[in-house]
């Protein structure tokens, strides 16, 4: 550790005097290309580049750099290991992307230890902000959209049994979850952990069904696994059964619905951001998406999530003319506002460096021969994470 | 409780079954001629690939497209068997798996070049949606189909190796190639047209299994470990071998994903290591 200790200060020395030199701002970014959801990260640099494209007038002249690497999924110690070569060795002034949370958790020492500001865009496990002051998330927690969730179903519903991803996010989200429904007056009658990576989901649906509860709520990190639990709850007739399928809003992210098909008609979840919604910021943003990558493309959530860490970073460039002092870094990014993204306002909590912003309830809908996640009314507003509020009163 | 009994003993040998599916094709390329092909899941990760762009561009229906991705995959494998395949039949086993993993590494990137990064999208006709309703209990109608197609198969395929000419000098071939070659058999066709089947195979098990085990540019490496446990839990040179051990590992993971979640993930690894230590050469492997 001392080694390394001695190598990150050296490279922060050197990074240093390099930035104000050639007025080149580099980013390390860390993502996924491959493995389990290695179609999100090519979601989170293209949101990045269209961000950067778009506002590359308004930089004053200073270059932006993106180095990106493939952390090749969950794997926390290839982030780690990443991180760690592009403060040392490429001597980045940020560390920016990560769609999963243990990979963040591993980076946040580096980030602490050489000083290096890291903008988490994915990533919704409450507690990772608290792991560095270095930190702060543009994206989501899970207890943002869970917990609003609950406290909805419970006005519903009687009974409710969760299934979540073995990890992190899906322990946040059953338990955000289960606290509303509670609280609610609503009762649980089974909670069950499953594998993140998980071929066959018929004996958990199966035994869903047997508890017989009123709704299933799911968390499971978006991607192929959202199109893979959609078909089996549909071929295992839970809704026929009467069992109503909600979750956070991963369980219907936008760019798998099409892979769902009918199935996902009706299924009503609680998120931050919808491709499909009407807000005049976000047809602007769909529109420039379709423009740049084709017409048949879609962003989501990680995409959202990105193109505000993109704005977050470009307005701190902007704010200190490139000299990328990590703790003058840090403290514009705790007072940051954004009142025009595409998910509606947003701002960062300067006391938790976490996001801010507002849940909407959606249902799955077909619009224009298409299926769509439609906004229906707006759950919560301005919401702070609901674990860091808790825990701030224990 | 009985009927949960009855619903896990279906899951499970649907599970098994649609395991059996993809992995029969590295049955009779890996049991059956000895290659170590790593690469299998790439001829099933084509058969996925074809009936979807069937399907979705062209507007072929699911039969067809299921048949295409049989007769396509099997011609496909034909021009690898000979440009590259046939080259390494008698090579050692870490050249064959050299070889093997190359083949997948090359593919994935031209898969994510051609199909993107998204899993292909596989939507089934509405007559094998929903389910069947028998005894008091819903079965999903797409896993009762995959049962008895699958069941179909392996009695097709036990018929002809153990049954036909085809078979023995096959079986005559994988044995003692210089002797089957001197009692006249064209054991270079032979073995092209083996070959052909069992990737033809792995397509159509690629194909009928992707509305569950979903079809992506990183799938070769991502269901390689469940190609490999059935195959070596079965037996090598076997073909019963890696049906019932399908079927084992199918019924034993759901039944334990059912009563005991919170083992799920363990399961299938605990049990292939103790039936290998048990029986280093599989259930019913004849050849180590």
């Amino acid at each position: 550790m001392n080694m390394f200790r001695l190598a990150a200060s050296a490279a922060l020395a050197l990074a240093a005097t390099a930035v104000s030199a050639q007025q080149t701002v580099k980013i390390g970014f860390i993502t996924s290309y491959s493995g389990l959801n290695g179609n999100l990260g090519p979601y989170m640099e293209r949101a990045v580049r269209l961000y950067l494209k778009q506002h590359e007038k308004d930089l004053g002249g200073v270059k932006v750099e993106l180095l990106t690497r493939d952390d090749t999924g969950p794997n926390p110690d290839k982030a780690r290991q990443l991180a760690q070569e592009l403060v040392v060795r490429d001597k980045v002034n940020l560390l920016a992307g990560v769609i999963f949370t243990p990979n963040a958790m591993a980076m946040a020492p580096i980030a602490t230890e050489a000083k290096v500001p890291f903008v988490i865009m994915n990533a919704g496990t409450a507690v990772i902000t608290t792991r560095s002051p270095y930190m702060v998330r543009t994206s989501f927690t899970l207890w943002q959209s869970s917990y609003p969730l609950g406290q909805w179903a419970s006005k519903k519903y009687k009974t409710a049994y969760s299934l979540v991803s073995d990890f992190g996010p899906g322990h946040d989200s059953e338990e955000g979850f289960s606290k509303a429904f509670e609280e609610g007056g609503g009762k649980m009658l089974g909670k069950v952990r499953v594998p993140l990576q998980n071929p066959d989901w018929a004996a958990y649906m199966q035994r869903v069904k047997d508890a017989k509860p009123d709704v299933l709520m799911v968390f499971i990190p978006a991607g192929k696994t959202a199109t893979a639990v959609m078909k089996n709850f549909s071929d295992l007739g839970l809704g026929q059964a009467g069992i109503k399928l909600i979750g956070p809003g991963d369980v219907t992210t936008d760019e798998e619905l099409p892979n769902m098909g009918d199935v996902a008609l009706g299924v009503l979840t609680v998120h931050h951001y919808s491709a499909g919604a009407t807000r005049p910021q976000n047809k602007a943003f769909v529109a420039a998406w379709k423009k740049e990558y084709g017409q048949n493309e879609t962003p989501n959530f990680v995409a959202v999530g990105a193109y505000d860490g993109a704005a977050i970073i470009v307005d701190a460039i902007k704010a200190l003319k490139g000299n990328m002092d990590p703790d003058k870094t840090m403290e514009f990014f705790k007072t940051w506002k954004n009142p025009n993204s595409p998910r509606g306002p947003i701002s960062i909590d300067p006391e938790t460096r976490d996001i801010v912003q507002n849940e909407y309830l959606r249902e799955v809908k077909r619009v224009g021969g298409q299926l769509a996640n439609v906004e229906l009314e707006t759950v919560a507003t301005a919401l702070k994470d609901p674990w860091k509020e808790f825990q701030k009163k224990k | 409780m009985l009927s949960s009994v009855v619903s896990v003993a279906f899951h499970g040998v649907a599970y098994g079954m649609i395991l059996y599916v993809i992995s029969v094709g590295l049955s009779v390329t890996m049991g059956l001629m000895g290659f170590i092909n790593l690469a299998h899941g790439v001829f099933a990760m084509a058969g996925g690939f074809v009936l979807s762009s069937f399907m979705a561009r062209f507007g072929v229906p699911f039969p067809l497209a299921v048949l295409s991705a049989f007769v396509l995959v099997a011609l496909g494998s034909v021009v690898l068997e000979r440009l590259l395949y046939s080259r390494l039949y008698g090579a050692g086993e870490l050249t064959q798996v050299l070889f093997s993993i190359g083949l997948i590494l090359v593919s994935m990137a031209s898969a994510r070049l051609i199909f993107g990064d998204q899993a292909a999208r596989v939507l089934l006709p509405d007559y094998l949606r929903g389910q069947l309703h028998m005894m008091g209990r819903d079965f999903p109608t797409y896993r009762v189909f995959i049962i008895f197609f699958s069941l179909g198969i392996i009695l097709l395929l036990w018929f002809g190796v153990e049954r036909t000419r085809w078979g023995a000098m096959v079986r005559a071939a994988v044995d003692h190639r210089a002797m089957a070659q001197s009692v006249g058999i064209n054991t270079r066709l032979l073995f092209m047209a083996t070959f052909a089947l069992g990737s033809g195979l792995a397509g159509l098990g690629g194909a009928l299994g992707a509305d569950i085990l979903p079809v992506q540019w990183a799938y070769p490496f991502e269901h390689l470990v469940y190609f490999l446990i059935v195959v070596a839990v079965g037996g090598l040179g076997s073909l019963r071998g890696p049906f019932i051990a399908a079927l084992l590992i199918g019924v034993a993971d759901t039944a334990c994903k059912y009563w005991v979640p919170e083992f799920g993930a363990f399961l299938v690894y605990a049990a292939t290591i103790g039936i290998l230590l048990w029986r280093p050469m599989g259930l019913f492997g004849v050849r180590a």
